[in-house]
């Protein structure tokens, strides 16, 4: 097991901290680790699955980004052209990420920014804490970042002493009831309005006490709130959606002005990005502000798109930081197999389309990557074991959908692979059993004259069939006659058939 | 043309009934079926769960069962699965290779070019959609995953269908949602299946449909266990097993047909 993802120590244990006091708002507590916590994902899901309410949220909202995506995906004549437009620049930046990392870091630096490097979050959260503690501040306000909710940046910055106040509004929720974003694009899909109304309410010191769950209202609320940190606020932190070697800019998308307000007001701004949000020249933007909004949110343009490169003089924050966060990235870049997983741009389409996610949610992945990407990429990044590549049928419609081409069900079945070898080096009872089944079942199906024997095998289960159907079958046929009948199988093989059909001929 | 069948080991050992419409289909149609006994099994099992080292010897005896496609010996090789022919089209190579079979891995890509899925093989190699089948039923129609995005069959299976005299053809809502099979993933992952599961039986309830029909006995097996224990009376039945009915040789929607020969 991997050490780099160790938090400071106050927090112990792998679920979530037991003095974030879940219950009364239904948050799921802040983890120790945002990329492993809570149950296995089997059991999650399981827990997930028995909340009606919440499966009936996640697919109303997951089939509405559907659908308003496929529209405005069939709308675009090149749309197949720009998709292997963003692989192809995605595959180049990683095959040549130190030349192209070390090129930013120069155009940064000559307009006025300053780069740090961060090899894991606890060196990333180190940096960000002594910037802010620099600025003599005890409150930042954050624009939704990925990277920040990766290295739990929020948390180490509380054991400093430091408020992270979240800006979008969906994260503030998040952030205000304790709880685990539940996906990448609208961390809050799992809230439904009467439960923020009473989220505001409890949590947000200034909110109305008369205030109602009209989304409006609930909006505006947050608006007021939000509007005096913007003011008061002397460091902002954010994320970032694209970094430009060739100009040393950066680009954060984003849909309600918060990051327009975080990027512009602020003295001082940090942004911690993964090094894998590249792109090699301010022209590549073209193809990736067309594919992320349509892939995500599923309009045709994004509100608000920031753009900054350096310091400007007499406009904006005149003090700016970029980390350069590894966290397990270069680890992933070295494996040929799973390494496209870092062409992900985050927009979440895969999640939206994803039979399993739509109905188990984001908090059963126990990663602050859900969904089908979460399942290639919180993998990698650990190196530890998991039972999330196994979270898929793979059913192909996220590859169908990524806008950078990740073959996400291919990785997943490299992932398992590598899932078995893990399980063979330390093998628990369900790897065990497993292990002999396929062994079995794999000398049984490389030959015809043993297979065809082999084949007549479940005939014996006609004994106890009853009209047709076996109801009930034991341990672990049991998994499959929990929910579905079992149809009574034939009294001669298709081996068999030919064969007598051959010797009457 | 003479056409080399894999049964696939599911519908070998479980849905006879299918490969056996297959041939009496591919033989009404003037051609010549073979059935190489040496098969048993593509080797996606043990690929999509992760057993790439099991896998190998499984993928090699699919792979010199059906070599003699590559040489001529048969014009093509029929699957009456979506799902098997996209591991044999798109992860036979990939498990030789991993395990330095660089030669036999040549052989499976030689193979794989010319193994279809049934409805590629009728539209696309024989240009055939009108096979002279009569079914008289109310009939839906589920596209599996593998053939729908892997394969990428499109409408060639409808186009089959709507050309079957007397069959009614209704569409299924959210026909491209996932069934929640996925092989291993229904054990590993059984509570989250059988949510999959039920969403697909309700809409296949709600399209009023006597048959659900699809290319692949493993997701029909899923969803037709489903419709059993709702106690739906709607009948799964594999794409073969309504084309090879005619007026001469009806198939009757049974839980077990056994096809004329």
């Amino acid at each position: 097991m991997s050490t780099f993802l160790g938090m400071p120590a106050t927090r112990t244990g792998r679920g979530p901290s037991p003095d974030a006091a879940p219950g009364t708002l239904g948050g799921v507590g802040r983890p120790e680790d945002p990329l492993h916590w809570g149950a296995s994902f089997p059991d999650a899901a399981k827990a997930a699955l028995e909340n009606d309410q919440l499966r009936r949220n996640l697919g109303n909202a997951t089939a509405t980004i559907r659908s308003k995506r496929a529209r405005v995906v069939g709308e675009v004549p090149d749309w197949e052209a720009l998709r292997d437009a963003g692989s192809a620049i995605k595959g180049d930046v990683l095959a040549r990420l130190p030349e192209l990392l070390e090129e930013l870091e120069r155009n940064v630096t000559a307009r006025g920014g300053v780069v740090h490097w961060a090899r894991d979050a606890a060196e990333a959260n180190r940096i960000v804490a002594d910037l802010v503690r620099a600025k003599e501040t005890d409150e930042v306000v954050k624009v939704k970042s990925m990277a920040t909710q990766e290295i739990g940046l929020n948390e180490a910055l509380a054991e400093e002493g430091i408020a992270a106040v979240e800006t979008d509004l969906a994260e503030l929720i998040v952030q205000l009831a304790d709880d685990m974003p539940s996906h990448i694009l609208v961390p809050a899909i799992h809230r439904n309005r009467t439960e923020i109304r009473d989220i505001f309410l409890e949590r947000m010191g200034d909110a109305p006490p008369d205030l109602t769950d009209v989304p409006r209202e609930l909006a505006m609320a947050a608006r007021a709130h939000l509007r005096r940190k913007f003011l008061s606020a002397k460091v902002a932190i954010s994320g970032a959606n694209f970094a430009v070697a060739d100009t040393g800019t950066l680009a954060v998308v984003e849909s309600e002005g918060n990051g327009r307000m975080c990027l512009t007001l602020p003295e001082t701004l940090i942004t911690v990005m993964g090094i894998e949000k590249l792109v090699p020249t301010y022209r590549d933007l073209e193809v990736f502000l067309q594919l992320l909004p349509r892939s995500s949110t599923g309009e045709r343009m994004n509100p608000y798109t920031s753009m900054w490169t350096g310091v400007t003089p007499g406009d904006g924050p005149q003090e700016f930081h970029l980390v350069l966060l590894d966290n397990g990235r270069t680890k992933v870049l070295a494996d040929e197999a799973g390494r496209s997983a870092l062409h992900c741009i985050r927009c979440s389409a895969c999640l939206n389309v994803c039979p399993v996610y739509e109905r188990v949610g984001g908090h059963a992945y126990g990663s602050v990557y859900p969904g089908p990407i979460g399942a290639i990429l919180t993998p990698q990044l650990t190196g530890e074991k998991s039972d999330l590549p196994y979270a898929s049928t793979l059913c192909g419609a996220c590859y169908e959908v990524c806008p950078v081409k990740i073959d996400i069900p291919s990785i997943l079945v490299e992932l398992r692979a590598r899932e078995v070898e893990l399980g063979g080096a330390s093998p628990d009872a369900a790897d065990r059993v497993w292990k002999a089944a396929m062994k079995a079942a794999s000398f049984a199906m490389a030959d015809g004259a043993r297979f065809r024997r082999a084949a007549r095998v479940p005939r014996a289960l006609r004994a106890i069939s009853r009209h047709g159907v076996i109801k009930r079958l034991p341990f672990p046929g049991s998994l499959w006659t929990r929910s579905r009948d079992l149809p009574e199988p034939p009294k001669q093989t298709f081996h068999d058939w030919w064969a007598e059909r051959e010797d009457e001929r | 043309m003479r056409i080399a069948l894999a049964a696939t080991c599911i519908a070998d050992a479980m849905f006879p009934q299918a490969p056996k419409a297959v041939v009496t289909l591919l033989e009404r149609l003037g051609h010549e079926v073979v059935f190489p006994a040496a098969q048993a099994c593509c080797g996606q099992m043990h690929v999509n769960t992760g057993y790439l080292a099991d896998a190998v010897p499984v993928v090699r005896n699919h792979v010199r069962t059906f070599a003699p496609v590559a040489d001529g010996e048969w014009d093509a090789v029929v699957v009456p699965s979506g799902s098997c022919t996209g591991s044999i089209r798109h992860q036979q190579k990939m498990v030789l290779e991993r395990a330095g079979l660089g030669a036999e891995a040549r052989t499976a890509t030689a193979v794989s070019e010319r193994t279809y899925e049934l409805s590629e093989l009728l539209v696309d190699v024989l240009g055939v959609t009108d096979v002279g089948a009569w079914f008289p039923h109310r009939v839906t129609y589920h596209p599996t995953c593998h053939s729908l995005r892997m394969l990428g069959v499109g409408d060639k299976p409808e186009r089959l269908l709507r050309a079957v005299e007397g069959l009614e053809l209704v569409p299924l809502e959210q026909a491209e949602g996932c069934c929640g099979f996925g092989g291993t993933f229904s054990l590993k992952n059984a509570d989250t299946s059988a949510a999959m599961l039920d969403d697909k039986v309700a809409n296949v309830v709600g399209t009023g449909a006597e048959v659900l029909t699809a290319g692949d006995w493993s997701c029909l097996m899923h969803i037709g266990g489903g419709l059993s224990r709702g106690g739906t009376g709607v009948r799964p039945m594999h794409l073969a097993e309504i084309l090879v009915s005619t007026r001469e040789a009806p198939v009757v929607p049974a839980d077990r047909q056994e096809v004329a020969r």
